[in-house]
């Protein structure tokens, strides 16, 4: 990949918190497979870099310790860590912006929340990060949260439901170090209906059974 | 077997075939890219679609296994289409640029693209380009014009035994690279040149040189190491422009050693071309008759006993053959051919050849390398041993190594120790690697260059026998087997090139030993040795180290400018052909010692090549008996000392190969590294 970050750390060790980790994920494989932990792995290293200096990314010296803690080559596992988009492979902000702009979202607006994120995060194209280092913005493939769209999913959590001003003020809530409450923004509980219940009103409809006509 | 009937005509392949190689079986050529009959199958090209009888749709042959009865149809309308399909996508973002591509001619996309290609595109996007990789001195890269069939990923990974190069990002992003950005640090790296079906990989030193079409091809022998690759010898114009390998199961399969690929630019370099005399210390041109009168003036009234012969690492059988026959004329019994001081038991032709064979190693249970590098020392042979330890799964063959390993030898080994005492260990212990070695059928002990050239040679090969005679083993199995690392040694010793009775050996003739030394091609002993009283004759195609010290040089001819007879280190007697002529004056080298022979008043019994091979018994030994010393000599406890010389440069040819010394510059200091 063309955009392999230059400005690599030369070296990489995993901490206690990682090592405990590790150990709890590598019990699941029987020890000849233990390749297959490569994703998980990856992931531990992304949230140590990110403990340890704020942005959660994977360096290339990092995946050379992976692949020797699994006793595979190392392009092994930089063919996984460039296979998913999941994993940054160059040092992000303190938030990641993973705005959805896959069909569903985007018919229920998501140009508008990839709008205000710029906006509001002042990033002026996708991928970049904004000058004072909190934020990246990139697009995300659907996130599989379709019923709730548009999604903006920041670290780990989804926002769901969202719109323009909505997105505006999520970001600046994040900007003051508040994290908000994850999930619909609109008011919404889950993924039912937006302003209540439609069907099954009639508590005593379903104990008739259905009609025959 | 399973029945199969491929466009009506019945086959019979082995079960668990697929339907690819049943249609190879009924004739019926398939197209692939992705597909390499020996590398494992990935499916991703999709260029091998075929009809099968009930599949829903189209099915890839390549990774289909067929079952009983299956009817498979290769050229059906629905075929043809979804090849045709396959091809429009494979084009869409493949360069239209063969007229300077160097794969033109011997590509495959090209050559299946006029079978299935459409003559016109309906690709109006933009197209997708891709950053060049440098993979070191060797292979060029022109990734646009990938494919991603992922040949070169599964070579290095498989063959090779080397996992450097991957498969990055994903969907239109993927890119085969080493991420990394690092050369290539595989000895076998030359074959990804030929197994790339297009133009991605190709020869960086032969970059833009010449077209296949336009090469005279000829079957040779690979004289860089001693496994006698297969190769064909393709030149142009007098000129060899670049050497590929041959497909011969037995020995290297379908691969060659990037020395035995990349050494060509070193073989119209440094060259003798006319003969020279020294003249008051100073070498001056000479002709051929001037030359001849100049040794036969030397030669006269010296003795037999004054006078020796050592022969080079790379000649080829018939100028041994001639140079022995003509030093026993003169009398003399100072021969040799051990430039490096090996020994070797050579009461039976068994014991100084790699005895159960290449395809032995197909067959061996465990394996025991003593004080060879096999890596380095015969790269091709290694990947067999690497096919062998991975065909029976993780820890299926045991291998144990005696002695250091200054790289990965790309399978995984018990370390048994660094000196050739370990050998007390495996001869009466009951576990670990000793019990298997016990328990194998059919263990194969390797012997390399470091164990032979050690005062204890001897001991350390009785101690091996003596291994191999604590367990049971298959009829018929030898189990120790010598690696020769030089081209000439087998021949050579089956000829007898040793010292006769009491003859000199290298050893002997140096500092004095001899009056007269006649060196065929040697320049890897130490030179400075000789004593500057000595009249050295240097006759071989470089100016190397024994053509400095010379003081009568007779210009001979490269492998690849004579037809010769070589046998590699299993015993194998091969021969290989002319492709080029020598260069200037330069002659074959049998015909050298048969023209010098007349002046000399000792006129040799042949006028051809023909009536010269009549006189050659190659396949048994006839060389003297072993020096009684096994049982003085008892196991020495220094450590085995791997070579030091490095892979890249180890001949006069590969010295002379500025690609080979680009290589060794290249490669040099992660050796270093790998030391430390």
């Amino acid at each position: 990949m063309s955009d392999v970050n230059h400005d690599q750390p030369t070296h990489f060790a995993f901490d206690e918190v990682s090592e405990a980790e590790i150990t709890k994920v590598l019990a699941k494989y029987p020890p000849e497979r233990k390749a297959s932990g490569a994703l998980p792995l990856l992931y531990i290293v992304q949230d140590q870099m990110k403990r340890q200096t704020g942005s959660a990314w994977v360096p290339t010296v990092a995946m050379d310790v992976v692949a020797e803690r699994l006793d595979v080559a190392p392009i092994r596992i930089y063919e996984v860590a460039t296979f998913y988009t999941m994993f940054n492979l160059k040092p992000i902000g303190k938030y990641h912006l993973q705005v959805c702009t896959t069909t569903s979202c985007w018919l229920r607006g998501s140009d508008d929340v990839l709008g205000a994120c710029k906006k509001a995060a002042g990033i002026a194209h996708v991928g970049g990060t904004s000058a004072d280092g909190l934020f990246t913005l990139s697009e995300a493939e659907c996130l599989g949260a379709c019923a709730n769209a548009p999604i903006l999913q920041v670290d780990n959590d989804f926002y769901e439901d969202l719109d323009g001003p909505r997105t505006e003020a999520l970001i600046a809530a994040l900007r003051r170090d508040e994290v908000p409450q994850p999930g619909p923004t609109n008011g919404r509980h889950g993924s039912e209906p937006e302003g209540g219940r439609r069907v099954l009103l009639d508590a005593n409809a379903g104990a008739a059974g259905p009609q025959k006509g | 077997m399973v029945k199969v009937i491929v466009d009506g005509i019945p086959v019979e392949v082995p079960a668990g075939s697929s339907a690819l190689q049943a249609c190879e079986a009924a004739g019926k050529e398939i197209p692939r890219f992705c597909y390499h009959e020996r590398l494992s199958v990935a499916g991703n090209c999709r260029m091998c679609l075929v009809q099968v009888a009930r599949a829903p749709k189209p099915v890839a042959s390549c990774g289909f296994p067929v079952g009983e009865g299956m009817q498979i149809f290769t050229d059906t309308e629905t075929v043809r289409k979804a090849r045709r399909a396959v091809m429009e996508f494979l084009l869409i973002n493949h360069p239209l640029d063969c007229p300077i591509c160097d794969q033109g001619g011997e590509c495959d996309l090209q050559d299946q693209a006029y079978g299935y290609g459409s003559g016109m595109s309906r690709y109006h996007e933009d197209k997708r380009a891709v950053t060049d990789k440098n993979l070191g001195p060797l292979v060029k890269t022109v990734m646009t014009r990938c494919i991603q069939c992922t040949r070169c990923v599964r070579f290095s990974t498989e063959v090779a035994g080397t996992p450097e190069l991957g498969g990055i990002s994903r969907g239109e992003n993927l890119e085969i690279t080493t991420y990394v950005e690092k050369a290539l640090t595989s000895e076998l790296s030359g074959n990804l040149i030929d197994i790339c079906p297009v133009g991605a990989l190709t020869s960086k030193p032969s970059a833009f040189q010449a077209r296949p079409w336009e090469l005279k091809k000829t079957d040779a022998i690979d004289v860089m190491d001693a496994v006698g690759t297969n190769i064909v010898i393709q030149a142009r114009g007098g000129e060899v422009k670049r050497i590929v390998p041959r497909i011969n199961d037995e020995v290297n399969e379908e691969w060659l050693s990037d020395k035995g690929r990349f050494s060509v630019d070193g073989l119209k370099r440094r060259r003798l071309d006319r003969p020279w005399v020294r003249v008051h210390g100073k070498l001056h041109p000479a002709s051929w008759q001037d030359a001849f009168v100049a040794i036969a003036k030397r030669l006269e009234g010296v003795p037999g006993s004054r006078i020796g012969a050592i022969v080079g690492d790379l000649c080829e059988a018939e100028s041994i053959m001639a140079l022995r026959d003509l030093m026993h004329a003169l009398g003399s019994s100072n021969l040799d051919c051990r430039q490096d001081g090996a020994q070797y038991d050579l009461t039976d032709r068994a014991n100084y050849i790699f005895a159960d064979g290449i395809t032995g190693i197909d067959e061996a249970d465990a394996v025991l390398v003593v004080g060879a590098n096999v890596r380095q020392d015969a790269p091709v042979l290694n990947a067999r041993i690497r096919k062998r330890y991975l065909s029976l799964g993780r820890g299926g063959l045991p291998i144990g190594v005696i002695g250091t390993l200054p790289s990965d030898p790309t399978w995984a080994y018990e370390p048994l120790g660094d000196d050739p005492t370990a050998l007390n260990a495996l001869m009466d212990g009951t576990e670990g690697f000793a019990a298997k070695l016990k328990a194998a059928k059919r263990p194969l002990i390797i012997v390399g260059q470091e164990v032979l050239v050690r005062e204890d040679a001897l001991a350390i090969l009785a101690g091996c026998r003596k291994v191999l005679a604590a367990g049971e083993r298959a009829e018929g199995w030898h189990g120790l087997n010598i690696l020769h690392t030089a081209a000439s040694r087998v021949a050579a010793l089956d000829l007898g090139f040793v010292p006769g009775n009491g003859g000199r050996s290298v050893r002997g003739m140096l500092s004095g030993g001899v009056d007269v030394l006649w060196l065929l091609g040697a320049d890897e002993f130490p030179v400075h040795s000789i004593s500057p009283d000595t009249f050295v004759v240097y006759q071989g195609h470089h100016g190397d180290a024994g053509a400095a010290r010379a003081d009568v040089i007779l210009p001979g001819a490269t492998y690849t400018e004579k037809e010769g007879t070589w046998v590699n280190t299993e015993g194998r007697v091969q021969r290989g052909f002319q492709a080029v002529f020598p260069p200037g004056e330069a002659k074959e080298d049998w015909k050298i010692l048969r023209a010098v022979s007349e002046v000399l008043g000792a006129t040799l019994p042949y006028d051809t090549i023909g009536a010269l091979r009549e006189r050659m018994q190659l396949g048994v030994s006839s060389a003297a008996a072993a020096p009684e010393v096994a049982s003085q000599v008892a196991l020495d406890a220094r450590p085995l000392v791997p070579a030091t010389h490095g892979y890249y440069l180890t001949n006069p040819i590969s010295r002379a190969s500025p690609t080979m010394n680009e290589c060794a510059a290249v490669y040099a200091p992660s050796a270093a590294v790998a030391a430390e």
